[in-house]
């Protein structure tokens, strides 16, 4: 436990880093995502074939293997991102097919008949849209984007295992090294951090799938 | 909302017109796109005074004509992968069953620690518990991997089995009382086996991921796939394939996880239409999505109709 007290320092050192990964790669993964769930959805069959391609072969892909090429491949391709950088543009490509997945199954969830009353009624395009499906899909898809945070938030660690960026899992592993003796209290420390993000991000996904679900 | 077209009006000559040159358009744009990389990938690059061959240069390439490469990657890459994630499945099988039935136990002194205990495996990385197994227990890499892959796949293969269970209609059970059968009995021998081929599809799912994250044995150091083709091929012939072996280890790991993913879309649709005839509602792929959608069903469901016990 001593360690953990003495190191305190390079652990909240740490969490900073991964909270940066998790918040950058989260919001880059975001954009991405919505570009792709729109391209998806899209009348146009180019955009949905590319989209669809996508989709497949990202989350197909190892994690590791993504990092890998952001951290070794790319240097070797002329790019000059730091790790931290490249780690993060990891994570966003990584994590974008999973947000575009549920963007698209929220907006897919929304029974036909919902547009068709909405269309029988008299509602134009923009209120079907803004007043009927979007409510509904909004529902459905923050839990599942809340699982695919709490995935991100673990994933960070693998950046930090490849990367040669020290976020927890790169803290963890140096201490663990350093002190041979104590390893158990270090991991468990680690742990602890990660559980402070991944928990009530959880417990928050149940509560509001429980609220919202819609009865049919 | 699979029929996106009751949204608008259908689209008249021009608007068809318009999407086509879009289509094209874009088409063009990516193709444009992919060459530029492509061609960028190719240009042979100056550094530090030496010029490099570009990346499809053939010197990068002579490799793949190399047998006992192919040999290695096979033997040791693929196998490797392949033995830890096939054990490991079979034991993330195993724990789940197990946790799925602690999980819904009538006693509060098993079932809460039990949840507890899937809530705390299921927010810790998984490369965090390859990394807490391998310093910690000293069972060597290979049962490091194996081990934290079980007991992470296996606490999401348990919450999943569990709404499964929630999630049958309450009818089986009672019946099951009815006819003399004990509450285990009934759990074990009429509501398990249904559970179990609810969820087969979400379970083969999480398969894809565990076999997807047997790539982080590339960290621990367990020889799989990626470790072989990148570490130890990578430094026996040199750097300058890095990128080809790259290469290779990624279509390697496309070629097997797409398989899977097949497999589970297939069983998927063919649970859907055994279990739900007629009602072809689209299903997340995604088992962690999926998860939750069951639990809410579930949960939705006994809300309803209010607890049996």
């Amino acid at each position: 436990m001593d360690v953990v007290i003495a190191n305190l320092p390079l652990y909240l050192q740490g969490f900073s880093v991964t909270l940066l990964l998790l918040a950058v790669g989260g919001v880059g993964a975001l954009v991405l995502g919505t570009l792709i769930a729109a391209m998806r959805i899209s009348p146009i069959a180019t955009l949905r074939v590319i989209a669809t391609v996508y989709t497949e072969i990202i989350r197909n892909t190892p994690l590791t293997l993504v990092v890998i090429f952001c951290a070794i491949i790319l240097p070797i391709l002329g790019s000059d991102l730091s790790f931290l950088v490249s780690g993060m543009i990891a994570l966003a490509v990584y994590t974008s097919p999973f947000i575009a997945e549920a963007l698209r199954s929220g907006i897919n969830g929304v029974p036909v008949g919902q547009a068709e009353a909405a269309r029988s009624l008299g509602l134009g395009f923009g209120l079907t849209v803004s007043m009927i499906v979007l409510p509904q899909a909004f529902r459905m898809t923050i839990p599942p984007l809340i699982n695919v945070f709490i995935a991100l938030t673990k994933n960070t660690s693998v950046v930090g295992g490849v990367g040669f960026v020290s976020e927890l899992f790169g803290v963890g592993r140096t201490l663990a090294n350093a002190n041979g003796d104590a390893v158990i209290a270090i991991l468990v420390g680690i742990a602890f951090f990660y559980l402070i993000v991944t928990v009530p991000l959880g417990l928050l996904a149940t509560q509001l799938e429980r609220k919202w679900v819609v009865q049919r | 909302m699979s029929g996106a077209s009751v949204l608008f009006d259908a689209p008249g000559p021009k608007a068809r017109r318009l999407s086509r040159i879009f289509s094209v358009v874009t088409a063009v744009l990516v193709v444009a796109g992919l060459g530029w990389v492509v061609a960028t990938l190719n240009a042979p690059r100056e550094s530090g005074g030496i010029t490099l061959p570009g990346m499809f240069d053939p010197s990068r390439w002579d490799i793949v004509q190399d047998p006992e490469m192919w040999g290695f990657i096979f033997s040791v890459g693929v196998w490797g992968t392949l033995r830890a994630a096939i054990v490991a499945a079979v034991l993330a099988i195993a724990l789940g069953i197990v946790l799925s039935l602690l999980r819904s136990s009538t006693i509060a002194w098993v079932r809460i620690p039990t949840a507890v205990l899937i809530e705390f495996f299921r927010g810790m990385p998984v490369l965090l518990m390859m990394l807490f197994i391998l310093l910690v227990a000293g069972t060597g890499q290979y049962w490091a991997v194996v081990s934290a892959l079980a007991i992470y796949n296996g606490a999401l293969i348990g919450e999943a089995l569990r709404a499964g269970l929630v999630a049958l209609p309450r009818g089986q059970r009672e019946a099951a009382l009815s006819v003399g059968m004990r509450p285990l009995q009934s759990k074990m021998l009429v509501e398990f086996p249904q559970a179990f081929r609810q969820m087969l599809p979400i379970i083969v799912a999480q398969l894809v991921v565990l076999l997807k994250d047997t790539s982080l044995a590339y960290i621990v150091g367990y020889p799989e796939l990626l470790r072989v083709t990148l570490n130890n091929l990578g430094s026996f012939y040199g750097n300058r394939y890095l990128f080809t072996l790259w290469c290779i280890a990624f279509v390697l790991y496309l070629a097997m996880n797409l398989s899977l993913s097949w497999f589970a879309r297939w069983l998927s649709r063919r649970t859907d239409r055994r279990y739900h005839p007629g009602k072809a509602g689209p299903r997340p792929d995604d088992p962690s999505q999926a998860l939750l959608l069951a639990d809410a069903t579930a949960e939705a469901s006994e809300s309803a109709r209010g607890p049996l016990r």
